[in-house]
């Protein structure tokens, strides 16, 4: 009998492409994803040593970091530095002959949304990127990770990593959900539970009921914050949903190569008895909807309690608790459900999907943004886009007062001009909370499409289940 | 990549756990094309105050640590974003080594790609480097690399771990590319493996 395996196993053991004596493997890349920020060094190393990109028919460029989302960037970029990364992109892709959705090209949006939508990720894959919320793919069953630009280079240049296997993690969220937890909040607790380091080390597979019950988008959303919890990638086994979703996607098998492709995937599970480094185990029932009140993913609690003291904490996390709340302008004690809002972005790689703005759009339709707060709406592609403008929902965002953009990663990490201005307090559906993340100075409490809708009513933190 | 050598250097102590690659090197910084010049923005965002001016009592503004080579940090060095730009500043700034309990996956892998050494120690033994970090001028460290050693100020040598192949790299700074490309037969076996099992990819 053969010792059974995990999924990260399988999927591993299927793209090593050579292994040295010391376990040092060469792991073959099915699928390279390439935007502005972390490949024009790579290109450039390219090109001073003569070398071509290896398989250019497997790496996807689109721009989304930089790019401006008012309707006006059609006229260009007015940062200059912005303008030069996009242009570099530009050149770069059609230099080397690579796939490419240019800023004024409805496919264009942020890189792990166009990825899936395209049909370019796909069960049973070695997916990366240079950029850290490429573990989102890992909701197909593909391993996938983010990488630096040194790495961006020599997959260019190679098609694989130079890689030594990590360790296996199982996260299980058993029986279901209650009402108004979502997707967001599931990967919120993980990290709240494990720490931001929790993870490091180690791949870590989503089971149990829970996760199963999520659509396509939700094990998205999970997978992507799988980062924020340290660990190299999160994955979730596929299933009939994951065939769906991918049937019949531009870039997807057809045909006899798709049944082909379906009966392999079949096979991309953990084996009974598989044995995992680590677990962990939360009752679904047991998640809230959940907030971030620091400046660390991990400082995440349900809606319903209160800023922590940093007595409460241990070791080094007492002082940068101290400084946290000192940044974010929060007291102990303070209830969360008391913090007024500045700003509500919704938007990213985490949230920027067609469920997450139906998710907000429920909560707002008939109702109104607060007087006086900011609130946008920037969808993860320019499809996920004319799909919510076909949907109604654009309309029911516009009547409540928000901002209907384009497609990038925005306020996310506010590298284009939508960011916090000093001290502006944002309840924001993206991933990372850390001081000056979305703006100098500015706040960011993490919280789920819904929880930011409710939100933007309120004015304060809310309890969406209030308003469901 | 130049080789990693044996040296000494000034230490600084950076005990706030968690410090990500936002504060290592803030966003606005990373619409450079080039790898050079981040030095001078390195932690920017603890380092000067929002008319420019240095903020006086971040570790890096003082005058024992202006020359630091060395970081001594709190868990979880890193944390965050893939960006390169993190170790491309830290090592333009001058930093060769950062030790803590623990590093972010990405940012360990990147640091070793750009002849930087990230150290990790047990708790208990960070803690003595961080109090001997503390002496200013005098905190002065050695690191070798061959031996996989770091001395304290006052004599004390730790050993760590390191993994051999990144070792080997590092000592003779080796270009992973051309590693990898001297095994080009071996990729062109798999394709040629992969077109045949897996057509559809």
């Amino acid at each position: 009998m053969t010792t059974p395996k995990t999924l990260y196993d399988k999927i591993w053991d299927a793209h090593v492409a050579h292994e040295a004596d010391d376990g040092t493997c060469l792991l073959y890349i099915d699928r390279h994803l390439v935007h502005e920020v972390t490949s024009p060094q790579a290109f450039e190393g390219l090109r001073l040593a003569g070398r071509n990109v290896r398989a250019p028919e497997k790496t996807i460029a689109v721009p989304d970091h930089n790019v401006p989302t008012t309707i006006d960037r059609e006229s260009g970029i007015d940062n200059e530095e912005s303008r030069i990364q996009v242009e570099a992109l530009d050149k770069n892709a059609r230099d080397f002959g690579v796939h490419y959705y240019p800023v004024s090209d409805i496919r264009q949006g942020i890189v792990h949304i166009v990825g899936p939508e395209q049909g370019w990720t796909l069960p049973g894959m070695t997916v990366v990127c240079g950029d850290s919320h490429t573990a989102t793919h890992g909701a197909f069953g593909a391993l996938a990770h983010g990488i630096g630009t040194s790495e961006v280079e020599h997959v260019l240049a190679t098609q694989t990593l130079i890689q030594k296997k990590s360790k296996n993690m199982k996260v299980e969220i058993k029986g279901k959900l209650r009402p108004g937890v979502t997707a967001k909040d599931i990967t919120l607790s993980v990290i709240g539970a494990t720490g931001t380091a929790g993870g490091t080390g180690y791949v870590i597979e989503y089971c149990g009921e829970a996760i199963r019950d999520l659509s396509m988008e939700g094990r998205m959303t999970v997978c992507n914050m799988a980062i924020e919890g340290g660990a190299r990638a999160g994955l979730i086994a596929p299933d009939e949903k994951t065939f769906e979703y991918c049937k019949g996607r531009p870039h997807a098998p057809k045909g006899a190569a798709w049944e082909q492709a379906v009966e392999y995937w079949k096979s991309l599970f953990t084996d009974e008895g598989a044995h995992f480094d680590k677990v962990i185990e939360i009752d679904g029932e047991d998640i809230a909807p959940v907030v971030t009140w620091g400046t660390s993913p991990e400082d995440v609690l349900p809606i319903t309690d209160s800023v922590p003291a940093p007595e409460s904490f241990q070791g080094g996390k007492v002082e940068a608790v101290k400084r946290s709340l000192d940044y974010m302008g929060l007291s102990a004690g303070q209830k969360l459900t008391d913090i007024k809002i500045d700003t509500v972005f919704i938007g990213s790689c985490t949230n920027g999907r067609i469920e997450d703005l139906r998710a907000a759009a429920k909560i707002l339709e008939g109702k109104k943004v607060k007087d006086g707060m900011r609130a946008m709406v920037v969808p993860g592609s320019g499809l996920v886009r004319a799909q919510a403008e076909e949907e109604g929902l654009a309309d029911i965002f516009k009547d409540a007062g928000f901002e209907w953009r384009l497609a990038g990663c925005s306020m996310c990490l506010a590298m284009n001009p939508d960011q916090l201005s000093e001290g502006e307090r944002c309840a924001s559906t993206s991933n990372r909370n850390f001081e000056g993340r979305q703006g100098y100075k500015g706040r960011t409490h993490l919280v789920s499409p819904a929880m930011a809708a409710a939100a933007a009513v309120t004015g304060y933190l809310t309890d969406v289940r209030e308003m469901i | 990549m130049d080789k990693f050598e044996k040296f000494s250097g000034i230490a600084a102590p950076m005990p706030l756990v968690n410090i990500d690659t936002d504060m290592i090197i803030p966003k606005q910084f990373l619409k450079t094309i080039k790898r050079s010049g981040l030095g001078v923005n390195a932690f920017a965002e603890m380092r000067y105050n929002s008319d420019g001016s240095e903020v006086g009592d971040f570790v890096l503004n003082k005058s024992a640590y202006r020359e630091a080579s060395i970081l001594v940090a709190g868990d979880n060095f890193g944390c965050g974003s893939s960006r390169e730009h993190a170790p491309w500043a830290l090592s333009d700034f001058g930093i060769k080594v950062v030790v803590s309990t623990s590093f972010a996956d990405i940012f360990f892998n990147n640091c070793f790609k750009n002849g930087m050494l990230p150290i990790i120690l047990p708790e208990e033994q960070v803690e003595i480097l961080m109090n001997d970090a503390e002496k200013g001028s005098n905190a002065r460290m050695e690191v070798d690399l061959e031996a996989q050693t770091i001395t304290s100020s006052d004599g004390s040598v730790f050993s760590f771990d390191v993994d051999p192949f990144k070792k080997h790299c590092l000592l003779n700074g080796l270009d992973d590319i051309g590693l990898t490309m001297e095994k080009s037969s071996s990729i062109e076996a798999f394709e040629k493996k992969l077109e045949i099992e897996r057509p559809w990819l």
